[in-house]
């Protein structure tokens, strides 16, 4: 990786990263040389096209949304904080952590991953996925696959399926009930390397 | 369960003594022995069907040169017998099928009580039967006949179990959990099978094992490696009763399958330096050992691998053979097994792998019909395996030639191999752990320590050891079967009430619903971008590398262009709404059943003299049908003219027609059975319904994929040609899919609007005076002209169908039956409905449907004038004309539409499309002549052919059958 080595003293705010995304200092480390690498111009910040430079994230279909899904709305940088906050999503839940469910719902939580999935597909914002919404996702997910009228009848039976106000939309409450007998934390995390 | 144990024994005493005595005869003579043996009294005689077979057998062999009938069974002429007992012909076989009929009727007999299956898993009652069985032999034979022979088990038995579970084991699970399932699979076999071999030897220095075990270390160390694998068979048997979760499952189920090639190697290492003596081993030979090891395991996997390209790739091709399609599963998958064995390799790997890599290729290139074959062939395979493998296991125990008992040998190995497994099992699990996403907790490891089930293999690995190197062989097999026993009978018993208690979680049938398809291909996805961002390179990323690659490569090579493009979302698509409507059939109970689906069925099973019980039927039911049906037993007249009435009733207005015969047979192709053409319906129009609400607004979309499609070029082409020439060619009753095919593809639209008008038509036709058959005049000659004849024809033949020819189908379900069509359905439908509201329908037109007619429809303005004249039709009244008129006009736009949704459902269902019966036609209306010099050149083909297959039966009630058909 890049020719200088992190080293905490490097890391803004370490201390609180750390507290408040549970990674540990090694992961730290780890994701503020990526974040460095990442970050050509060195600048402290990431750009959307900061992430297009990924090679391997050009043929995701979804990739663009997903590197949307980084940025918070109206904004054009990233800091490393965020990223890692936005990272921290993806940690495998600790079973030991979760019990003491007193403090703030961490990242890792069932419901953020789900917040953070459900808004790549909700690209308005309206807190609803719309039949038009869930067909962009579709259309990109399978590209050339299947036809039109497939994605169609996919569409239409996923909000039939998940529609229970019978607003031809899947809020957030219908994606995660859909999804209740799916172990989230199994298919949204990764394994983050020491 | 009491009630069937002694009837379970009696089955059993005979036919272990039949077996018996015809061997124990054929040793002494040798020679065939003649009738009055004594298993022939003793079969008859028991009385059990089954027993009927072997005079049967015996004669029919006979009769092939003698002419005589079976019944002389007994009867000897002189020098000419007329009945020969040829046990020594039959024999192989004989014995053969009679294992599998005492397996087979075991297994009945064991499930006929619910309470007792639940408590004691299969395996264990298999080997109970088996010792019994065996003490049964013994005691008639002084001597064990049979055992679980090595030969055999490897061959025929193991392959058959282990091919099933590589077919349908999960990939995706599999390698989710591949690091976990190598580490225990060689670490933890390599780990047991040292760890045994050495306390074993510390025990019998410790003289703790009896010195009459004359065994050093080598020998130790050859048992250690043999006992201590996993069994893939006594997992399989035990684990698929208890239920747990998916991973856990696979974790041990891989391990046992993996270990076979520690095993392999471990086994063959010892042999060879038993053989040589430790003493000649060189340091050379150990790492010789080791490089063995890779050989044997890679190799393995790289054959199976080779045979699941091949066999992909082979299937790829069956499309016009689709008959031996499982064939050549099966084939593959056995020979992928005997390559590795013939070259030494891990067989059990290859196997395996072969499975795991071709089942994704294969299930899609393959037709459904297949699909099904092989799984319910690998299915009853690898059951009757098992059965036969655990009974041989019990049958085997019984044998004292072979047995040496010692409980030092014994206790040792019991406690050494439990112990060191779960010892094994933490410690590696403590490792794996570490790296693994999801952790295993204790509960798991409990599961997977209890669980290590050790069974056949070892037993067969055992026996194989030549008694001259190994001089502890008897105590060594006495130990195994021992060790097998307990693991199998005891642990099996336990483990279930041990996974309650610690409420390890267990596994769901679910089916996943098309949100949690669609929402996990996208987690996919994200968690691969995300680790790219992150800049590791971790499982997600080489997944996706890995289906990268698989798309744009391999499914190329493999898959059929037709299904290349075929998504598996869509798959996934299909298959849940044909459940669901399979479950809406289930649930619906008797209003959907009765009315819609299993009326076709009715009326189908009832052959057409019995119509008047239908209508009894329909009456008594109460649906919505009977609503015709009312207005037809108003209507007086003969009884032949209340047949007729309901003829055409149910002939316009039920829903489908069904061909009631499948009379044709092929040994190519097989046609769909009533209840599949039936789910097919369902789902189509479930699919129909739902594709109908995008109707109005996506005209111009569908038009864009029209054009779309039409550069798709050839290869669609072919799907949507293929299946229906091969129809009409096969089976002349189908000659109108050619036709007709096309329409019910359509948009369920038309048939809505036929259903709709049928009410109407319903009314009309019973205020209409109705011509008599008889008393129409044959106009036979009409018949043959191509243009304007052949639709007449088909009515002409519809009228009477009991009376003509076969070839009008029996329609099914009334305009009214969509009052009982469940909400969803409903909705969609009335949303269907309304939006046709504007096309004024005409009763009888169907024809436009077709999309080439529906094309001259628009060319053909004259048509109208040309069908004014009503001489040419029979019972048409002057209304009919102007209705035509109206509809002629208005089709062609809305028809334009419904092509296009045709041609979109006619791709994707071309497989489907001619195995579904065609929906009305009898209710076609004649071409209208001024059309004719148009239309002819197009519509001749099918025109001719349908002539050709109507005009012997219809005859004599052409003209008459047209009037109320037409309207």
């Amino acid at each position: 990786m890049g020719s200088s080595r992190s080293r905490m003293d490097d890391i803004p705010h370490a201390q609180q990263l750390i507290h408040e995304t549970d990674f540990s200092a090694a992961h730290l480390l780890r994701l503020h040389q990526r974040f460095k690498l990442l970050d050509k111009y060195q600048t402290g910040e990431l750009r959307p096209r900061d992430f297009g430079a990924i090679p391997a994230l050009a043929l995701n279909p979804i990739g663009d949304r997903i590197i949307g899904a980084f940025f918070s709305p109206g904004q054009e940088t990233l800091d490393f904080p965020s990223f890692v906050r936005i990272l921290a999503h993806f940690r495998p839940t600790d079973p030991n952590r979760s019990r003491d469910g007193t403090q703030q719902e961490l990242a890792n939580s069932r419901t953020r991953k789900l917040k953070f999935a459900f808004q790549l597909y909700d690209q308005d914002g309206d807190g609803k996925i719309s039949r038009a919404e869930l067909l962009q996702v579709l259309r990109a997910m399978l590209e050339t696959q299947v036809v039109e009228e497939q994605l169609q009848s996919i569409a239409e039976r996923a909000i039939q399926e998940a529609d229970l106000d019978k607003d031809d939309a899947i809020s957030f409450d219908e994606f995660r009930r859909s999804l209740e007998k799916v172990n989230i934390d199994h298919k949204m995390s990764i394994r983050f390397l020491k | 369960m009491k009630m069937q144990f002694p009837l379970l024994l009696l089955l059993l005493l005979f036919s272990a003594t039949a077996d018996l005595s015809g061997t124990a005869d054929l040793r002494e003579t040798g020679l065939s022995i003649p009738a009055s043996a004594p298993p022939l009294h003793l079969c008859p005689q028991s009385g059990a069907p089954r027993d009927l077979a072997p005079p049967g057998l015996a004669s029919a062999r006979s009769a092939a040169g003698e002419p005589e009938e079976a019944q002389n069974v007994g009867h000897h002429g002189g020098g000419f017998r007329v009945v020969q007992w040829e046990w020594t012909y039959v024999q192989t076989p004989y014995i053969i099928a009679m294992w599998l009929l005492v397996a087979s009727v075991a297994k009945i007999l064991f499930h006929f009580s619910q309470h007792f299956t639940t408590v004691v898993p299969e395996s264990c009652m298999l080997i109970l039967l088996g010792l019994v069985l065996g003490g049964v032999v013994l005691v008639a034979n002084k001597k064990q006949l049979y055992q679980l022979d090595p030969a055999l088990f490897f061959l025929f038995l193991l392959p058959t179990i282990v091919g099933d579970a590589g077919y349908f084991m999960s990939a995706r699970l599999f390698f989710d959990n591949l690091g976990a399932i190598l580490t225990y699979a060689v670490v933890g076999t390599l780990w047991n099978a040292f760890c045994c071999g050495f306390s074993l030897y510390a025990a019998k220095l410790l003289q703790v094992i009896d010195e009459r075990v004359e065994a050093d270390l080598m020998d130790f160390l050859l048992f250690g490696a043999l006992i201590s694998a996993v069994d893939p068979v006594a997992v399989l048997a035990v684990f698929e009763e208890v239920h747990v979760n998916d991973t856990l499952f696979i974790i041990v189920f891989g391990e046992s399958l993996v270990n076979d090639a520690v095993t392999v190697v471990l086994y063959k290492v010892y042999i060879s330096f038993v053989e040589v003596g430790v003493e000649n081993v060189e340091t050379a030979d150990y790492f010789k050992g080791v490089a063995s090891f890779f050989i044997v395991s890679i190799g393995g996997t790289l054959v199976g691998v080779v045979f699941a390209v091949i066999l992909g790739f082979i299937t790829r091709f069956t499309k016009k053979v689709r008959i031996i399609e499982p064939l050549f599963v099966f084939l593959l998958v056995y020979l992928a097994y005997l390559t590795a064995e013939l070259f030494s390799l891990s067989a059990i790997l290859s196997m395996t792998f072969c499975g795991i890599g071709a089942n994704k290729y294969v299930e899609a290139n393959i037709s459904q019909k297949s699909r099904t074959t092989v799984k319910y062939t690998m299915k009853t395979l690898a059951s009757i395996a098992e059965t036969i493998i655990f009974i041989f296991l019990g049958i085997s125990a019984v044998d004292k030639s072979k047995w040496a008992w010692d409980t030092g040998l014994v206790s040792c190995t019991l406690v050494f191999i439990f112990v060191f497994r779960a010892v094994g099992v933490i410690g590696q699990t403590w490792v794996l752990n570490r790296f693994r996403l999801i952790p295993l907790d204790k509960i798991d490891q409990v599961v997977m320590s209890y669980g290590g089930l050790r069974g056949a293999v070892a037993f067969a690995l055992v026996v194989l050891l030549d008694g001259e190197q190994v001089k502890a062989k008897d105590y060594f097999v006495a130990t195994t079967i021992v060790v097998v026993f307990f693991t199998v009978m005891f642990q099996g018993l336990t483990i279930k009430p041990l996974v309650k208690w610690l409420k390890v979680p267990r596994s769901s049938s679910r089916k996943p619903t098309i949100n949690e398809e669609i929402h996990e291909r996208a987690f996919d996805h994200i968690l691969t971008a995300v680790e790219d961002i992150a800049g590791l390179q971790g499982y997600h990323h080489w997944r996706d590398k890995w289906e990268q690659f698989d798309k744009n490569y391999l499914s190329k090579l493999l898959l059929r262009k037709s299904v290349y493009r075929k998504s598996e979302l869509w798959e996934a698509y299909q298959k849940i709404n044909i459940r669901d409507a399979i479950s809406v059939i289930d649930q619906g109970g008797n209003v959907l059943t009765s009315a819609r689906l299993s009326l076709p069925s009715m009326a189908s099973r009832a052959s057409f003299p019995e119509f008047t019980n239908v209508t009894n039927y329909l009456r008594e039911n109460g649906s919505g049908v009977c609503l015709d049906l009312q207005v037809i037993d108003n209507v007086p007249g003969a009884k032949v003219e209340e047949d007729t009435e309901t003829h055409h009733v149910l002939a316009e207005n039920l829903y489908k027609p069904r061909r009631r015969y499948q009379s044709h047979y092929s040994r190519h192709f097989m046609s769909l059975g009533e209840k599949e053409r039936q789910d097919r319906e369902v789902f189509q129009r479930n699919m129909k319904s739902r594709m109908e609400t995008f109707k109005s607004t996506r005209y111009k979309r569908h038009k864009k994929e029209r054009s779309l499609k039409k550069r798709q070029g050839p290869d669609t082409k072919e799907d949507r040609d293929k299946p229906r020439r091969n129809v009409s060619w096969q089976d002349t009753d189908q000659v109108f899919v050619s036709v007709e095919s096309d329409e019910e593809k359509d948009e369920h639209s038309d048939a809505e609007k036929e259903e709709d008008v049928g009410i109407t038509f319903v009314a009309r036709k019973t205020e209409t005076p109705k011509p008599r058959p008889k008393s129409v005049p044959p106009a036979v000659g009409d018949s043959h002209s191509p243009t304007a004849a052949p639709p007449s024809l088909t009515t002409g033949g519809s009228l009477l169908p009991w009376k003509g020819s076969v070839s009008s189908p029996p329609p099914c379900v009334s305009v009214e039956a969509t009052k009982i069509i469940p909400v969803d359905l409903q909705q969609a439908w009335n949303q269907s409905i309304s939006s046709l509201e504007s096309v004024s329908s005409p009763p009888a037109h169907t024809e436009p449907v077709h999309p080439r007619v529906s094309a001259l429809s628009r060319l053909g303005v004259p048509r109208p004038v040309s069908y004014s004249p009503p001489g040419s039709v029979g019972g048409c009244t002057s209304s009919i004309g102007s209705q035509v008129v109206q509809s002629s006009l208005c089709f062609p736009e809305k028809k334009k539409e419904e092509e296009m949704e045709e041609e979109q459902e006619k791709e994707e269902e071309a497989e489907l499309q001619p195995l579904l019966a065609p929906p009305t036609s009898p209710t076609k209306p004649p071409p209208p002549p001024g059309s004719a010099p148009s239309s002819g050149k197009r519509r001749k083909p099918s025109v001719y052919l349908r002539s050709l297959v109507t005009t012997p039966s219809t005859g004599s009630n052409e003209s008459h059958s047209r009037g109320p058909t037409q309207l």
